[in-house]
């Protein structure tokens, strides 16, 4: 079970380098999201997958389920939300100040026109 | 027993000034600017007293929510800490003080107070944590609020290089998510010292902690600096206008580097032969790159930028050697350059704000109506290159002589000769912009500028007092270091809790 979600993770981490290599804003943006997808596969797949019951205080537990990765997952998700969230609206005004969503085209220092 | 607040301050004052400014609005100006110089100002303060109080009673632990270490947060304060949020809180004060008469009040309105605050709350609480996983999320609050402040106006060029950084930020922080998870399942602790006491009770195999060393060195180079990962700071730091560029320039950097000492010396302490040899490696090419550019420009801004460079890869020499004098040496440097490049920007802030002009060769003979600024320059440019008896002359005496100990002979050698590049470059900047052919005089904007002045000078004088009273003051940078070169006396107050 681990190595299969440890390759998914993989595979979402290569797919996400593809995107964040082309040229266009929106997938480079796409592409930073699942690159954050895979990474946080891994970190759950750190604490074990299925390992017995759920980290609830109870003697007849033998072995659960390492809730820490769990939490740490929880905080990355709500960062990473909030730092799409902003480069979107970033992408779109790179868009219309630039008038290009093409990073080839972003060198050098543009001039702004007032 | 209460969770003790006062070593958060450093934290909390930001914070709250930042959503007190919020929930006044964005068009009473007046306001916001009282709260945050009095929030840089009480930060100050604050910073003092821990130092003072760390200086008596050893370092400073709270747990939070009461939560026992190794299982909850612990902020731990040590001393070199301590030192860092004093610098911090001094450049937080006087850039917010400098951006009075600079920044201009349309971005004063779209809440750059606020941000300027929310980076230093995360900034801050880097220093102060105790927790791998509590730095990573430190980091991402001051890296939030570093992408609003590097696209605020939305100047073109900002919003193009706001992109790029904001890219190669998001990459190296999903790579510390990574770090942190190997890190995690292979000591099974989030705490930095129980980690620094599970690893050093551990016997066995421990190569994996190598590649742990090198995916953090990627994490954390990236956000420093260090070669090859610098290749966005130069383009990135010189977007955004300039008080923004010197909170960047003095602070951000230097969490990079402060997060490199402490993951150097508390977690990778099996393989130094490979780890440490790496880093000071990479220091090295840094400081010979960021030579290159020091040299190659003619742009005031971008040969600071490159000197943050060559100081990044001087105090990461320092802490690439891990003893006595290496980590006391770096200690000291890092201090000296979070306060002389906060300076050093505010000067050349001052010159291009005052002409409009940035490039040095369409400038000169201003020392003829700023001759006080020109001698100011002047006494930076030496406490930059480390000529005795400013600031920087001592850091580098002991992280030279920890390289000569340690047998980098070359490393020395390198070391010394950035010294000269930095005395070149900026004595260029001096003698083009003060000295040489009067430039059209009658072009001088008719801005008012004593805040800026006054900035500039708290931050010379810092200088100049880090470099007279070296000799007082070494006792606090050597209890800082020790920390560094001595792991176990920071992981001990973990024996308290038990």
């Amino acid at each position: 079970m681990e190595i299969l979600v440890i390759v998914l993770a993989g595979i979402l981490i290569g797919a996400s380098v593809y995107l964040m290599l082309s040229k266009s804003l929106l997938r480079i943006i796409i592409g930073t999201g699942v690159l954050s997808h895979g990474i946080l596969l891994m970190l759950l797949t750190m604490g074990g997958l299925k390992r017995g019951g759920i980290p609830v205080l109870d003697d007849s537990v033998q072995s659960y389920t390492d809730p820490l990765p769990q939490a740490m997952l929880l905080t990355v998700i709500v960062i990473t939300f909030a730092l799409t969230a902003y480069m979107l609206v970033i992408a779109i005004r790179v868009y219309k100040e630039l008038g290009t969503d093409n990073v080839e085209e972003m060198k050098g220092v543009p001039r702004d026109d007032d | 027993m209460m969770t003790d607040i006062i070593p958060l301050l450093p934290v909390m004052i930001p914070l709250l000034a930042g959503i007190v400014m919020l929930f006044t609005g964005r068009h009473n100006i007046f306001l916001h600017r009282v709260i945050s110089a009095a929030a840089g100002l009480f930060l100050v303060i604050v910073s003092i007293f821990t130092i003072i109080y760390i200086a008596n009673n050893g370092m400073v632990v709270t747990h939070i929510g009461n939560w026992q270490a190794p299982y909850g947060i612990s902020m731990v304060i040590d001393m070199l800490a301590a030192l860092l949020l004093f610098g911090t809180a001094l450049v937080t004060f006087t850039v917010v003080v400098y951006s009075f008469q600079s920044i201009g009040v349309a971005r004063e309105r779209f809440f750059y107070y606020p941000m300027v605050m929310f980076m230093i709350t995360g900034v801050n609480g880097a220093f102060i944590t105790g927790d791998i996983f509590n730095m990573f999320v430190f980091f991402e609050v001051f890296l939030l609020a570093s992408y609003v402040l590097i696209t605020i106006g939305g100047k073109k060029i900002q919003l193009q290089e706001g992109f790029k950084y904001y890219l190669v930020n998001v990459i190296s922080s999903n790579f510390f998510v990574l770090a942190v998870a190997y890190l995690y399942v292979s000591v099974g602790s989030l705490n930095m010292a129980d980690i620094h006491q599970k690893l050093s009770a551990f016997e066995g195999d421990t190569a994996i902690l190598t590649l742990i060393a090198v995916v953090m060195l990627f994490v954390f180079a990236t956000k420093a600096g260090l070669f090859p990962f610098y290749f966005w700071l130069p383009d990135s730091y010189f977007a955004p206008p300039l008080p923004i560029m010197a909170l960047f320039g003095a602070l951000l950097t230097k969490v990079g580097v402060y997060a490199i000492a402490r993951t150097y010396s508390l977690f990778f302490i099996d393989n130094i032969g490979f780890t440490h040899q790496m880093l000071l490696f990479l220091a090295i090419l840094t400081i010979i790159m960021g030579s290159i550019g020091a040299l190659a420009y003619t742009d005031m801004k971008k040969i600071i930028i490159y000197n943050i460079l060559i100081a990044i890869g001087v105090i990461t020499a320092g802490y690439a050697m891990m003893d006595e004098s290496g980590t006391i040496g770096a200690t000291y440097y890092l201090i000296h350059d979070i306060i002389i490049k906060a300076g050093l920007f505010f000067l050349i802030g001052f010159i291009i704000y005052r002409t409009g002009e940035s490039d040095i060769t369409k400038l000169g003979g201003l020392i003829k109506i700023h001759p006080v600024t020109g001698w100011t320059f002047f006494i930076a440019a030496l406490g930059i290159a480390g000529v005795p008896p400013f600031s920087g002359f001592y850091g580098k005496l002991f992280i030279t002589e920890s390289l000569i100990d340690n047998g980098h002979l070359i490393a020395a050698v390198i070391v010394l000769l950035s010294s000269l590049v930095v005395l070149y470059s900026v004595m260029h900047i001096f003698i083009s912009v003060f000295w040489g052919e009067s430039m059209d005089f009658t072009k001088l904007k008719p801005i008012s500028y004593d805040k800026l002045l006054f900035s500039s000078f708290i931050m010379i004088a810092m200088v100049i007092i880090l470099g007279f009273g070296a000799d007082i003051l070494y006792p606090i940078f050597e209890s800082a270091a020790q920390s560094l070169y001595d792991p176990a006396s920071y992981s001990g107050y973990l024996l308290e809790v038990e």
